[in-house]
């Protein structure tokens, strides 16, 4: 009997460029992303879903591209903060991180704008936090305000060592408000 | 990482054919769990038959006014669901106590309840561990247990299970629906985790090459629900001890009630004692301390963990306080 294949053609096509890849079957999206197509914006903190740092936009929804195996997101639409600018002009997320300082090493930083860029989304389209008051789950659901609290709860999973997070707090408020 | 060869499953019976024809094959959900563990190196499968594009994709109201939850709804999904919102509001508060943002739209409702305990000896293959490894030992019972079981446990093992939702779905009667290699069956969600006696190897009554296909939800019961979750940090963070809870008073009397609590066994455990010793008495803190008193005697805490039994009563106590007072006068969340 032939020895199982363990390595796959992968297609991904990230901040709008299709890439087609030969990878092993053990490679995230992390992985790919910095290893293979030279995009070191998404950082490996831990590696294991702990800190957030890794964040980016698969199909639109924010993930850990750490525990994402590759060859499982065949033909996925990744956005990464190489993504987020248009030309020279910063993503207004960017720009609000600037102007704010919300960071000082800025290693977690990729990580908290794609997940400010997700969660912004999440609560445009209504979805819930564990703070949110559970009288407003109307059926319809309307968005949901960021209040400071709900923007801490929503951002948990992305960690700061430096503890930059009250400005990363009011960047994202600046932003929403 | 062990190399491993990959399939991905065009339909139910094909995922499970190729996982009950490869002894190393295992089913692969949005993989926040296995991929994990595989880095580890405390799973190795040699093939990974992904079930994630499978369309078991559903919420659906059934005919009996329950709710049909297809496997693959992921988790931010599942919570934010209008119908979990407002008729199942502990379902939806347990899977937003659970994880991060970025997990939870990743984790699927099958995956959730098939993740493994986080019991740092089973995390590091360097050490014994009786559920990874059968017969060599249980390190946690005399070494780290702070985070670990003080219900159900064995001389064998003592983790918990980390699951926040399958808290909330055994207060709410729910019911797993699989499907294997022999056909279809249906266990009822409480029955569906073990207790680890001597074979802490198996967390749950699946067989091999079973594929949970659903939950189901029977009618949501009268009375408010709730689920409440004690951590090391506001969030972001597994349970220490937690509770999901049902209650309807009528004229002051507890006239029906559900009870589990999360981070105190090898299972979501149910507190059939308490909800015994509440049905019919006086809806006031002193019934709610003592059902869950007698609820909690039979906890054997370890050295490092007695004070999750204090824990847990008081988040119980609290809880159904607040389930119980009219409706704007505490805050059921
Ligand atoms: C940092 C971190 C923090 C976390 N915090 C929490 C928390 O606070 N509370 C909490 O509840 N959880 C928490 N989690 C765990 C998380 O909820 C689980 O990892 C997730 O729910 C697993 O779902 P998945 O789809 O990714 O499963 P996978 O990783 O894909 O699978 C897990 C297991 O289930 C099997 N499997 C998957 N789907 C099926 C199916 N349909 N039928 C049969 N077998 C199947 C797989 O073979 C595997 O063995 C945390 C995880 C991380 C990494
Ligand atoms: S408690 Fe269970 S999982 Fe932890 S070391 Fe002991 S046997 Fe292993
Ligand atoms: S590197 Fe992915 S979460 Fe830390
Ligand atoms: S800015 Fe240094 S880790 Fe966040």
């Amino acid at each position: 009997m032939e020895p199982p294949e363990t390595t796959s053609t992968v297609t991904l096509r990230v901040n709008g460029v299709q890439h087609s890849l030969d990878l092993d079957h053990r490679t995230t999206v992390l992985d790919a992303l910095r290893e293979h197509l030279g995009l070191t914006g998404a950082k490996k903190g831990c590696d294991h879903a702990q800190c957030g740092a890794c964040t980016v936009l698969v199909d639109g929804r924010r993930t850990n591209s750490c525990l994402l195996l590759a060859v499982a997101h065949d033909g996925a639409e990744v956005t990464t903060v190489e993504g987020l600018a248009e030309g020279d002009a910063l993503h207004p997320l960017q720009a609000a991180f600037l102007e704010r300082d919300g960071f000082q090493c800025g290693y977690c930083t990729p990580g908290q704008l794609c997940s400010a860029l997700g969660m912004i989304a999440e609560a445009g389209a209504g979805a819930p936090s564990l703070v949110t008051p559970p009288a407003e789950a109307a059926l319809s659901p309307a968005p949901v305000p960021l209040s400071p609290e709900e923007i801490r709860e929503r951002m948990s999973g992305n960690l700061c060592r430096c503890g930059a997070y009250g400005n990363i707090v009011a960047a994202i408020e600046d932003v929403t408000r | 990482m062990r190399a491993f060869a990959y399939e991905r499953a065009g339909g139910v019976d094909e995922a499970i054919a190729a996982v009950a024809a490869s002894p190393g094959g295992m089913f692969l959900g949005g993989g926040t769990n296995l991929v994990d563990l595989m880095k580890l190196g405390v799973a190795s499968p040699g093939l990974l038959v992904d079930i994630g594009r499978l369309p078991l994709t559903e919420v659906r109201e059934t005919p009996d006014g329950g709710l049909h939850i297809g496997a693959n709804v992921r988790n931010s999904d599942l919570a934010a669901h209008p119908a979990v919102r407002s008729r199942y509001p502990a379902l939806s508060q347990a899977v937003l106590a659970g994880a991060s943002g970025q997990i939870r739209n990743t984790a699927t409702t099958g995956g959730n309840l098939l993740q493994r305990t986080r019991c740092l000896y089973f995390q590091d293959v360097a050490k014994p561990c009786n559920k990874r490894e059968p017969g060599s030992g249980c390190p946690a019972r005399e070494g780290v247990h702070r985070d670990l079981a003080v219900l159900g446990h064995s001389p064998m093992c003592v983790a918990t299970h980390p699951s926040d939702m399958a808290v909330a779905l055994a207060a709410l009667d729910a019911v797993v629906h699989l499907r294997g290699p022999g056909g279809e069956r249906t266990v009822p969600l409480c029955d569906f985790h073990r207790l680890p006696g001597d074979e802490p190897q198996r967390d749950t009554v699946i067989e091999p090459a079973e594929l949970v296909v659903a939950v189901g939800l029977p009618a949501p019961p009268a009375g408010r629900s709730a689920y409440r979750k004690a951590r090391d940090r506001a969030s972001y963070a597994f349970a220490l001890a937690s509770v999901a809870a049902v209650l309807d008073v009528r004229a002051g009397v507890v006239e029906e009630v559900r009870l589990a609590f999360g981070g105190l066994a090898h299972k979501p455990w149910r507190a059939r004692v308490a909800e015994e010793a509440l049905r019919g008495a006086p809806a006031t803190e002193e019934s709610f301390a003592r059902a869950a008193e007698a609820e909690l005697a039979a906890a054997e805490p370890l050295r490092e963990n007695g004070f999750k039994v204090r824990l847990a009563r008081n988040l119980a106590v609290r809880m159904l306080g607040d389930l119980a007072a009219p409706a704007g006068e505490g805050s059921a969340s």
